[in-house]
């Protein structure tokens, strides 16, 4: 049992602040996902879990007992690295059984458990190699298995994918949400790619600027962001805006276009590019760019002056230069403060 | 395409002129080195009578006789043996002061790093002459004047800079992750450093010790004002230099610069780290 529980956790570098008063709770098992651009505090909060930063204020607790002041090893965790940090002087075997050593277990049970683990990871047949005649996506597996065979409470990972090739990585990030279902750790994983926050979380926050903007499961993060932010970074093309103006008619003038809203005073317009069509009534766009890709056709118009995307079926007939309308399912349409930028529900 | 050939002429031309310089300057400095090692090679490896002949030739004759004559020579096996003793304590001394140093530098901000690098290396810049006096009067006080840890300390204080800045540069080539991975694997801060950082980091700082062992080896001035009973070879060289026949000084330099020539060769990729040049 490992829930983490993060209370008033913030921390600055001199002037500089990283992290503002964060609370978060992970629970136990849970896959949880920090999100957000460089700079936004992700790896300098998975660091003050792990033990390797002092949070300037805040507790750190895992699975009940308050951690922030033990050093890494007495806080139950095992961390993979970006760079992986494998061992350079040691082989593949006694990597993975460096931490069992450490901890004093008897021959038998290192032999075994490190055996276990790489058979995991499918690296049983590199055992005998050095870090240096190991290829980079070797390197990953052996970083993740020297974590796994500690059998930790907690699993931190610190964008473990990011310096493999595309093809790769795609590969890793299935088998490792294979692995880590099966360990039944706690898993905060850090990263800036949101197709492997989304395809990997059970949980994603949303990090920005040293704050958690949303903390919730990857599909309502996606539908119902919390903030114009989330909105704007999740997605790819991410979420169109437009700016609203409320009628008399207590409906809401969007780029000559009246709808349905909330109450509020002022209010922002915001559809996703894939919850538009082509319809005879809608929002006049002007056709920019159109990019066949596939499944579907990306096309970036403008809307009211605004840059606008739509990504349309790819059977249509649509070329740069006309004006189109696109209508926006009337229930995927979401609404943001534009001066909090907070969501209006 | 027929107006652009006159220019390329001279072009040519410069293009030459700069190569013709760029080895002479190569050949210049290459000879600036070895023509004096191969003269001492050369008179310590002749006979007596070849060393005040000219012309030389250009392989020694592999007499022994002056190599002889100085290994036999009053006082020289015992010289030889402080040099050696006070270069070994010289080597402890700078690197268990200069390694910690140098691991601080790489690891840890703190306030006033950069002037204490620049301080590490202004060290060097004080001219040892000036401190030569009340060191010797410091060192009669404390009992440390013509002892070998006394001159090992002054030693110390000029290798200091250098290993210093080598275990620096070696520490910096070590990623942190690798000491933070050892942490979060059950690693004291010590365990981690003797478990990871030491193995990956020993090459360098051998090649750090040496090179402060060279540095007591070959220094003269210190050895030769501080010491008075316990020369080491150098100051033992320096004070005979008049009463000594010429083979003797031949055999005594080569007997001090072969040393010192091949540790650094052994060292050599380290000691480019220090100036921050990659090392491959």
């Amino acid at each position: 049992m490992a829930e983490i529980v993060i209370k008033g956790v913030a921390k600055s570098f001199g002037a500089f602040t990283a992290l503002h008063s964060v609370d978060l709770t992970i629970a136990d098992q849970e896959f949880m996902v920090l999100l957000g651009a460089s700079g936004c505090g992700k790896t300098t909060l998975l660091r003050i879990i792990a033990g390797l930063e002092t949070p300037s204020q805040g507790e750190v607790w895992i699975g009940g007992r308050r951690v922030d002041h033990l050093p890494p090893r007495a806080r139950g965790i095992a961390m993979v690295f970006q760079n992986y940090a494998v061992f350079p002087h040691l082989t593949v075997f006694e990597n993975i059984a460096f931490g069992l050593r450490m901890a004093k277990l008897p021959q038998a049970d290192v032999t075994r458990r490190v055996m276990r683990t790489a058979e995991l990871m499918h690296i049983e047949q590199l055992l005998k190699r050095y870090s240096g005649e190991l290829s980079g996506g070797q390197r990953q597996r052996v970083a993740v298995a020297r974590a796994l065979a500690m059998e930790p409470d907690v699993i931190l990972m610190d964008e473990p994918l990011s310096n493999l090739d595309a093809l790769l990585r795609l590969e890793m990030r299935a088998e490792l949400k294979g692995v880590l279902a099966e360990s039944k750790t706690t898993t905060i994983y850090v990263t800036h790619d949101q197709v492997e926050a989304m395809s990997l979380a059970d949980r994603i926050s949303v990090m920005n600027g040293g704050y958690i903007v949303q903390a919730d499961r990857p599909t309502e993060v996606y539908r119902n962001p919390a903030a114009r932010f989330v909105g704007s970074f999740i997605g790819n093309p991410p979420m169109n805006f437009l700016p609203a103006r409320k009628g008399n008619n207590g409906r809401w003038h969007v780029a000559g276009q009246d709808f349905d809203g909330p109450k509020a005073q002022a209010a922002e317009f915001a559809i996703r590019p894939e919850d538009l069509h082509p319809a005879p009534i809608g929002l006049r766009a002007e056709v920019r760019v159109v990019e066949p890709l596939g499944p579907h056709t990306l096309v970036t118009a403008q809307v009211a002056g605004q840059p606008f995307r739509a990504i349309l079926e790819s059977d249509n007939q649509i070329k740069p230069g006309e004006e189109i309308t696109l209508a926006p399912i009337p229930d995927r349409i979401r609404w943001f403060d534009p001066e909090t930028h907070k969501a209006i529900t | 395409m027929s107006d652009l050939t006159p220019p390329a002429a001279p072009l040519q031309e410069a293009r030459y002129a700069g190569r013709f310089l760029f080895w002479a300057g190569i050949g210049l400095l290459v000879l600036w080195v070895l023509v004096p090692i191969w003269f001492l090679f050369i008179n310590a490896l002749s006979a007596p009578s070849e060393v005040t002949s000219f012309p030389k030739r250009f392989w020694p004759s592999f007499d022994m006789a002056s190599l002889q004559f100085f290994w036999n020579f009053q006082g020289v096996t015992n010289a030889l043996w402080n040099s050696v003793k006070v270069a070994v304590l010289t080597m402890i001394l700078s690197i268990g002061m200069g390694a910690p140093a140098g691991y601080a530098l790489s690891r840890f901000d703190f306030p006033g790093k950069e002037f204490f690098r620049v301080l590490v290396i202004m060290t060097r810049a004080f001219p040892l002459p000036l401190l030569a006096l009340p060191l010797a009067v410091m060192f009669i006080r404390t009992g440390l004047d013509d002892t070998i840890l006394g001159l090992a300390l002054v030693h110390a204080m000029l290798a200091l800079p250098f290993a210093v800045l080598i275990t620096y540069s070696l520490f910096s080539g070590i990623p942190v992750e690798l000491e933070e991975a050892a942490w979060t694997l059950g690693c004291t801060r010590l365990q981690a450093f003797i478990k990871v950082v030491l193995p990956l980091a020993l090459p360098g700082i051998m090649a750090s010790a040496v090179f402060a062992f060279v540095i007591s080896w070959n220094e003269v001035f210190a050895a030769a004002v501080l010491t008075i009973e316990n020369r080491t070879l150098t100051a033992f060289l320096l004070q005979s230099l008049n009463v000594s026949p010429l083979p003797l000084k031949f055999a005594g330099g080569a007997a001090l610069v072969m040393p010192a020539l091949i540790f650094i060769f052994a060292v050599r990729k380290y000691l480019f780290a220090m100036w921050g040049i990659a090392n491959r």
